[in-house]
């Protein structure tokens, strides 16, 4: 079968035509550089990156799995509330850090942590935003980023607005947006890619398909073979990379942002991968699956695959990597106490971003409050 | 009633599980689905074992779409499935408010009675809990407010079982909002056997003289800790447990605030447009010439829920239910 509605598209847009006709979603082909040893099996798609690139990509990955397992470990000392882990799905966010620009627009679900950070967020906002600050889902520093987005898949719709927009303004970024497996079974998955796609608006929507919506597994989420195939239906290309491959998803997003950048609209990129943490420290996934399957799917994972690619390669002296761990440790406790020490949040704080213009009604509530607080302190 | 039946310690959690058992077990036409309530038993563990004990045509996980779990309900219930569906968080029902408002709520009026729908939609709603944003709001007014839903709040283990037997029971639709903050906080003696307590009634829960206190779900047990201060003061409150935000009992409240003359309403969910203006509206209607002072709301701010640092500052204290009844009482 042939993806007939493309036709307006440059010679580089052909050349992700030609990957993704190869990778075939309706043959449930998963495209694929590395394999789980590190050895390179598509030599003709690696990605040109640079060595010291490559490096800075490995250890932004490394430092994210790293600040992720103390996450963990705070919430479980009651120091953090609820925390989504992204163990094991690095090399998605990984990918997103090396191919996104300051230009482009990244919308977040919840499970992007490498992928906020290459955007300009600080860890200690993540922290501050899973200690329960507001303040730590505004990114200050961050270029075009939206908030963390909490209900599944509503922040797609968002993308295609961007994605609009930036045709409108004629500027020269893609949107890249970011959904889980058991998002693209919300309505609001397929409202949004169908607006992109009949807006041609350059969006990159990428599903990271980490095999379970909480205790749901996929393949009781859709009866479809794959995410990626499902592009048929809204006349645009997709196609289901390895999510685990970091030369895969750059190659990939490199291509489908090329493509969308052109003018030819939304990609969809299945990034298929494997939450080896819980959904949330609130979940227990020993419910749902077993040892074996978390056995399996860990030999595919991420970071070890790069790592033994940079080594067979003599890229990276992985001898030194305990150093290097303890020096992103000492980091992550660094900022983590920042967040920990974060000013106190003021009663004022929960009504002054309610409204640019605040109702005189919503003022008298919190002077009214403020004279109860005044009350309360002579109380016994 | 409850001295002749074998007794059982539980918590909300199980009191709700156990009426969905016995429910269960009475009725082959009774299906229950919804995100993770099948092998997992639901984030809050309210549907555990029922999927082992009853099969996965009867208890199921449906894939991650409100919409799609409320109207497809609308399905069931034409044919005759009396369907409890789950949603998640009252945070991310609003996919599914489309199909409440526009399907469950008016087949049985579109099709002049000739449709039903025979279904419980369950969800946890409100505060204290710590969570992340989308996970703490009350909003049992946006359900109240839609013609053609009955919305039941229990406060205890021994009330959801009761409610929530009727609520599967009721010919018409039901929004069951469960209190997640007191899932698991309130242990109580609930009788075992299948038993039902009637929709739309307010409870007494205590008698009292001087004011009328209203409140519902995990408020009552505020309102109760408030009370305890008021007493110091020589108060005497009596406590009504709403139960059913729609229809409201009026009779209860009108008998109560001709009794007191004084009223303090507490509700979690935002004041503006809050269930409380209508209560209010009822008082002014049925009892306005026995009011001693005006009535006065105790409600959450008309803001977002602020998320965990900032939730103490919006979470209702009983010290501020007892500021509300000291003004009452001094007017």
């Amino acid at each position: 079968m042939k993806q007939t509605v493309i036709n307006d598209h440059s010679v580089k847009t052909m050349n992700l035509l030609k990957l993704f006709s190869e990778y075939n979603p309706l043959d449930d082909k998963m495209f694929q550089v590395m394999d789980n040893e590190g050895r390179v099996q598509e030599p003709k798609y690696l990605p040109e990156i640079s060595n010291e690139r490559l490096i800075k990509a490995y250890k932004d990955m490394l430092f994210a799995r790293t600040a992720d397992l103390m996450a963990v470990s705070y919430q479980r000392q009651g120091r953090m509330y609820t925390y989504p882990p992204n163990f094991g799905q690095e090399a998605i966010s990984g990918g997103l850090a090396v191919v996104m620009r300051d230009e482009d627009w990244f919308v977040p679900a919840f499970r992007e942590l490498g992928a906020w950070l290459a955007k300009g967020a600080t860890l200690k906002e993540v922290f501050l935003y899973f200690i329960g600050y507001e303040d730590g889902t505004v990114f200050k520093n961050a270029k075009n980023i939206l908030p963390i987005s909490v209900p599944i898949a509503s922040q797609l719709q968002h993308a295609a607005g961007l994605g609009y927009s930036i045709r409108y303004k004629n500027e020269d970024s893609v949107v890249y947006a970011v959904v889980g497996d058991g998002g693209t079974s919300e309505g609001d998955f397929s409202e949004a890619v169908n607006f992109a796609a009949v807006w041609k608006a350059p969006v990159i929507f990428v599903v990271q398909n980490n095999q379970y919506a909480i205790s749901v597994p996929f393949k009781m989420q859709t009866r479809s073979v794959n995410v990626a195939v499902k592009s048929y239906a809204y006349g645009i290309p997709g196609i289901k990379v390895d999510g685990n491959d970091l030369f895969a998803m750059v190659k990939v997003l490199n291509e489908a942002s090329e493509y969308a950048r052109a003018g030819n609209g939304p990609v969809l990129v299945e990034a298929f991968t494997y939450r080896r943490g819980s959904h949330t420290t609130s979940d227990d996934p020993t419910k749902y699956r077993t040892k074996d399957e978390e056995e399996m799917m860990a030999a595919t994972d991420p970071i070890d695959r790069l790592r033994k690619y940079l080594v067979a390669n003599n890229i990276y002296d992985a001898s030194k990597e305990d150093e290097l761990l303890a020096q992103f440790k000492k980091e992550v406790e660094r900022q983590f106490n920042e967040a920990e020490n974060y000013p106190a949040y003021p009663l004022e704080n929960v009504f002054k971003y309610t409204y640019v213009d605040m109702p005189d009604d919503l003022k008298q509530q919190q002077i009214e409050h403020e004279k109860f607080l005044k009350w309360k302190e002579t109380l016994q | 009633m409850e001295g002749d039946l074998a007794m059982k310690v539980m918590t909300m959690v199980q009191a709700i599980n156990n009426a969905l058992d016995i429910k269960f077990q009475e009725d082959p036409t009774i299906v229950t689905y919804g995100e993770d309530v099948g092998v997992e038993g639901g984030v809050f563990r309210v549907t555990e074992g029922l999927q082992k004990k009853y099969g996965v045509n009867r208890v199921f996980d449906s894939p991650l779409a409100e919409s799609a779990i409320v109207g497809s309900a609308v399905g069931m219930a034409a044919n005759g499935l009396k369907p409890i569906v789950e949603l998640q968080f009252c945070g991310f029902v609003y996919p599914s408010y489309n199909q409440m408002i526009s399907h469950v709520a008016r087949f049985h009026n579109r099709s002049r009675g000739r449709y039903k729908m025979q279904m419980v939609i369950r969800f946890p709603y409100g505060g204290g809990i710590n969570a992340l944003e989308h996970h703490s709001e009350s909003m049992e007014t946006i359900y109240g407010h839609i013609p053609g839903i009955k919305v039941v709040i229990p406060s205890t283990p021994y009330d959801a079982k009761g409610l929530l037997i009727s609520a599967i029971e009721s010919e018409d639709p039901i929004i069951f909002m469960e209190p997640k903050r007191i899932y698991r906080a309130i242990k109580q003696e609930v009788p075992e056997e299948k038993y039902s307590i009637p929709l739309g009634k307010a409870k007494v829960l205590q008698q009292g003289t001087d004011l009328t206190l209203i409140a519902w779900g995990a408020m009552i047990r505020e309102a109760q800790k408030a009370m305890v201060m008021a007493k110091k003061d020589g108060i005497s409150i009596e406590l009504i447990d709403l139960r059913s935000i729609y229809p409201i009992d009026r009779q209860t409240i009108i008998e109560s605030v001709k009794k007191t003359g004084r009223v303090v309403i507490v509700h979690e969910e935002p004041l503006t447009f809050g269930t409380g203006a209508e209560l209010t509206a009822i008082i002014n209607e049925e009892a306005f010439l026995n009011l001693e002072a005006p009535v006065s709301r105790v409600a959450g701010f008309d803001t977002i829920v602020p998320l965990p640092k900032g939730e103490p500052h919006y979470i209702i204290s009983p010290e501020k239910i007892y500021y509300h009844i000291l003004k009452t009482m001094k007017f």
